[in-house]
């Protein structure tokens, strides 16, 4: 089938895409796209997270063809030009990446959580990414990002 | 013998600095390049066929009708490879895809390459193989001393390691016995097993892939395909995790092999239930302690049984057998110990290379037994720790003099001494065991401390020849001093790149310094493993400096007409001009020897880490809940060269331990894995994890490179045992296995 999406603010088609493939695949290897992360494929880890009309989902959730004339936003479109957003300037200032596979999605959900609640407690952060899984740092740093990035 | 270094350069972000991560902003972006994003025009994808059983012989393989599909580019069997068909990182023993016999559930028998990834499933599971299934070898112990099927040609024993030092038959006024079980845990790293294969015109292969050691994984690659090194060569793609699960061969030869079959380049990854399949685990282990101690607690006496089951194929078992022998007693002093440690074939998943590997499970039941004595002393158990502490000085059960700081009960006071975290206060679900599930509001809910400490070795053992190669190049670019630096040690995320660009600026005096990727053009880097690449590799980073610099000063004297100290980057520049110095250095730590085979004595070891834990838990007693409430750290690192990748080691370790204290287990019944998702297997969330305050020591090892100490695994030894400490003292129950889960909290009975 021929997909419709808009992603990052652009009209984007992908061709032949079987009907079992999910917007992660489509993303990933159809858009050239491989920013949002295919850490479990079963919703367990939020490494695939993005904006599905401004909601966050694991897109290794969502069928491609439910994305059909939707807008999706990733985590390549959150920059402005050079400059990173807030979400990912701190990330990178308080050491919160490390292998960095889970960082896309953290990105995304931190991002969400902010718009949403501009100045969150720690319970409040943590009770937004406990959807995302994180193995290198022990979410402290994780936490430290998402506060300085409050602050900014 | 190095001194700590001495930093007054006008750069900045040299050692002892933070600087940022030279590939932080690409991957905040999305845009770094992890080995399961590559691409190439005309890739097709590669999966594999795995048995379903634990233990049975191929009858036959009919491959006729995944042929037949449509898309589909190959299909290979163990008749495909061309080279010898075994692999292995101490023992060539298991094979790149299975002959007539399986011995693990998940054993790679076949291969398809298609061009859809679910044209490739659905081809392999087209593939008939006609097994007769046969019965597992599922315990350990029994492997060793029952009477069951021999597994491998050489029997079920990898390896036994016995240690004995002192009076053998040595008695004690105060006796505790303990029986302690680890469970299987899993690295469970988020990039999964990924890499690409290009097949080459000169017949050879270009592989692109995530893992710990370039070059090791070249030599086992070379030995299957039948191929020189000169024709495989492989390029460090982005490494999403490793905690020694990528030490071993994933998809390597499998790439390689469907590459040269097909002609197309090759993308093979991994989904997450073949991830739990596709790497080995940490050793289950069952573990036999006896401690004997004076009245007023000091250790007369220890003798341990230990049996760690390496599952089907030996993997790094020989080296975790080391450790667990050998670091097995903990920190203390004691002058009379027995061990025997056994590494043992069963049909269980393979094991290997866990962070902590091998210290983690002996760490778990010596800890324990420390407790048990305190309890059996009404001693406090930070105190008959304390009374029992190695330091500087002390003799290890191998015979090893400690030569460099083992503050092991300044650590200790460190975390004791820390505040208490404050008690509950107003009712928020997210602080109660069970969280937002809502399963109490504090009724049913004790809080209770627990202590632990460990030791864990750096660096490779035994008289291994470990070493790593750097390349540098200095020149002048854009009117200023640049260096690339060239190494194959593997970044995996710990921040290796980071490191070796601190280490370039604090020792040439020059800001611009480029990370070139890592491959196999250079010399080998050894592993990423055994908490080593900032002391190995970050040793050969700093001795390629100090080649490049006696070049330069040589240059200089010819420049300046008389020698220069020292000189600035537009002295630099001003003395090369156009010429470029290019260094290639191969460093090794200082020697070690192996352990002798009857007595377990010997150098055996080239540094010691330690790090000590405070955990403090709420325990819902009636639902068997438990929240880690805090988890201290307190760690000596001899030199923090990069003090902000220091404290997220110590987190992400830490946090590892508590992992296998309460949740991670993959669960194995009569060798079939029963839980191979996230959705089963888990890990801690941001909710289960506590703050971390953590105290950082830094008491030079005048042997190590600016007096570093390895710092990645030392906090996973200590973090379970004290986790599962503070459980005891909330609910007063033995808990003798990891990891506790709620039925051991409660249906057993108190201790």
């Amino acid at each position: 089938m021929r997909l419709n999406v808009t992603v990052n603010g652009e009209p984007r088609q992908a061709e032949d895409v079987w009907p079992g493939e999910s917007l992660l695949y489509v993303l990933r290897e159809r858009l050239g796209l491989p920013g949002s992360k295919n850490a479990c494929e079963q919703g367990e880890c939020g490494s695939c997270t993005v904006y599905l009309d401004g909601t966050p989902v694991c897109a290794c959730l969502v069928a491609a063809g439910q994305a059909e004339g939707r807008e999706v936003r990733t985590v390549e479109g959150l920059a402005e030009g050079e400059a990173l957003d807030r979400v990912q300037q701190s990330f990178v200032d308080a050491g919160a990446v490390q292998c960095g596979f889970c960082t896309p999605g953290l990105v995304v959900a931190a991002h969400d959580l902010l718009a949403r609640v501009p100045e969150p407690t720690d319970p409040e952060i943590r009770e937004a990414l406990a959807g995302n899984l994180c193995r290198c740092t022990g979410y402290e740093k994780i936490l430290d990002a998402v506060r300085l990035a409050a602050r900014r | 013998m190095t001194k700590p270094a001495e930093v007054t350069r006008s750069t900045t972000g040299g050692i002892g600095e933070s600087p940022l991560r030279p590939d932080g902003a690409l991957k905040v972006r999305g845009e770094f390049a992890y080995s399961s994003d590559l691409w190439h025009e005309d890739m097709v994808w590669g999966v594999t066929l795995r048995s379903p059983h634990p233990h049975a012989r191929i009858r036959s393989v009919d491959l006729t009708e995944a042929l037949r599909v449509p898309g589909v580019h190959a299909v290979l069997t163990h008749q495909d490879v061309p080279g010898t068909n075994r692999y292995g990182l101490e023992h060539a023993d298991q094979p790149v895809l299975a002959v007539d016999l399986v011995r693990y559930h998940g054993e790679p028998v076949a291969l398809v390459a298609a061009d859809h990834p679910e044209t490739a499933r659905r081809a392999m599971k087209r593939i008939k193989v006609d097994y007769e299934v046969l019965t597992p070898v599922s315990d350990a112990e029994h492997a060793v001393h029952g009477d069951g099927p021999r597994l491998h040609r050489d029997g079920n024993v990898v390896r036994h390691v016995p240690i004995r030092r002192g009076d053998q038959n040595a008695t004690a006024p105060v006796v505790v016995h303990g029986v302690y079980e680890v469970g299987m845990q899993d690295q469970a790293f988020l990039g999964p097993e990924s890499g690409l294969a290009v097949p080459a015109e000169d017949g050879g292969v270009d592989l692109f892939v995530a893992t710990q050691w370039l070059h090791v994984d070249q030599r086992q690659i070379c030995y299957a395909l039948g191929l020189p090194a000169d024709k495989v060569r492989l390029t460090l793609a982005g490494v999403g995790g490793a905690f020694g699960g990528r030490e071993d061969l994933s998809i390597q030869v499998h790439a390689c092999l469907l590459a040269r079959h097909t002609g197309k380049p090759v993308k093979m990854v991994y989904n997450r239930e073949e991830s739990f399949y596709g790497h080995v685990h940490r050793h289950p282990a069952k573990l036999y302690y006896e401690h004997g101690a004076t009245e007023d607690g000091r250790l007369v006496y220890v003798r341990s049984r230990i049996y760690l089951d390496g599952g089907a194929y030996a993997s790094s078992t020989p080296a975790v057998v080391a450790n667990a022998a050998t670091l097995g007693f903990g920190p203390y002093n004691v002058d009379n110990v027995t061990m025997d440690c056994w590494g043992v074939y069963t049909n269980n998943p393979p094991c290997g290379a866990m962070r902590g590997f091998g210290a983690v499970q002996a760490g778990f039941a010596y800890e324990s037994q420390m407790d048990k004595l305190a309890a059996a002393l009404g001693m406090d158990p930070v105190e008959v720790r304390v009374r029992n502490a190695m330091s500087e000085g002390s003799t290890m059960p191998t015979g090893q003099v400690l030569d460099s700081a083992a503050p092991v009960a300044e650590l200790l006071r460190l975390v004791r001494d820390r505040p208490m975290p404050a008690e509950r206060g107003e009712l928020d679900l997210r602080a109660m065991p069970g969280g937002v599930s809502n399963t109490t509001h504090g009724e049913g809910v004790v809080r209770g401390v627990g202590y632990a400490v460990g030791v864990k070795n750096i660096c490779f053992s035994e008289g291994f020849d470990d070493y790593s190669t750097a390349r540098l190049r200095l020149e002048v670019l854009g009117g200023e001093p640049a260096a690339t630096i060239h190494t194959a040690a593997a970044e995996v995320g710990q921040g290796l790149v980071t490191i070796e660009q601190q280490i370039v600026r604090t020792e040439l005096g020059i800001q611009q310094v480029t990370v070139h990727p890592a491959d196999t053009t250079v010399g080998n880097g050894g592993s990423t493993s055994a908490s080593r690449q900032t002391y190995v590799t970050g040793g050969a980073v700093k001795a390629a400096c100090e080649a490049v610099r006696e070049k330069l000063l040589k240059l200089a004297v010819t420049r300046f007409g008389e020698p220069r100290a020292n000189l600035t980057p537009a002295e630099i520049v001003s003395v090369l001009g156009t010429e470029v110095i290019e260094e290639t250095v191969e460093w090794r730590h200082r020697p070690t020897t192996a352990l002798d085979p009857e007595t377990g004595q010997g150098f055996a070891h080239v540094q010691y880490g330690f790090a000590a834990h405070r955990a403090v838990v709420d325990v819902d007693v009636e639902l068997g809940l438990v929240k880690v409430v805090e988890l201290a750290c307190a760690q000596d690192v001899g030199k923090a060269l990069n003090p902000q990748a220091v404290v997220g080691q110590i987190h992400g370790g830490s946090v590892q331990g508590l992992g296998l204290a309460v949740m991670e287990e993959i669960q194995v019944t009569e060798g079939k894995v029963r839980n191979p998702s996230f959705t089963d297997y888990l890990i801690p969330t941001i909710l289960d994890t506590p703050p971390m305050p953590v105290d950082v020591l830094e008491l030079a090892d005048p042997h190590a490179p600016y007096g570093l100490r390895g710092v990645g695994e030392p906090p996973t030894i200590s973090s379970t045992p004290a986790v599962v400490a503070a459980i005891r003292a909330a609910t007063g129950l033995a808990l003798t296995r990891v990891p506790v889960r709620p039925e051991h909290l409660t249906l057993e009975e108190p201790r």
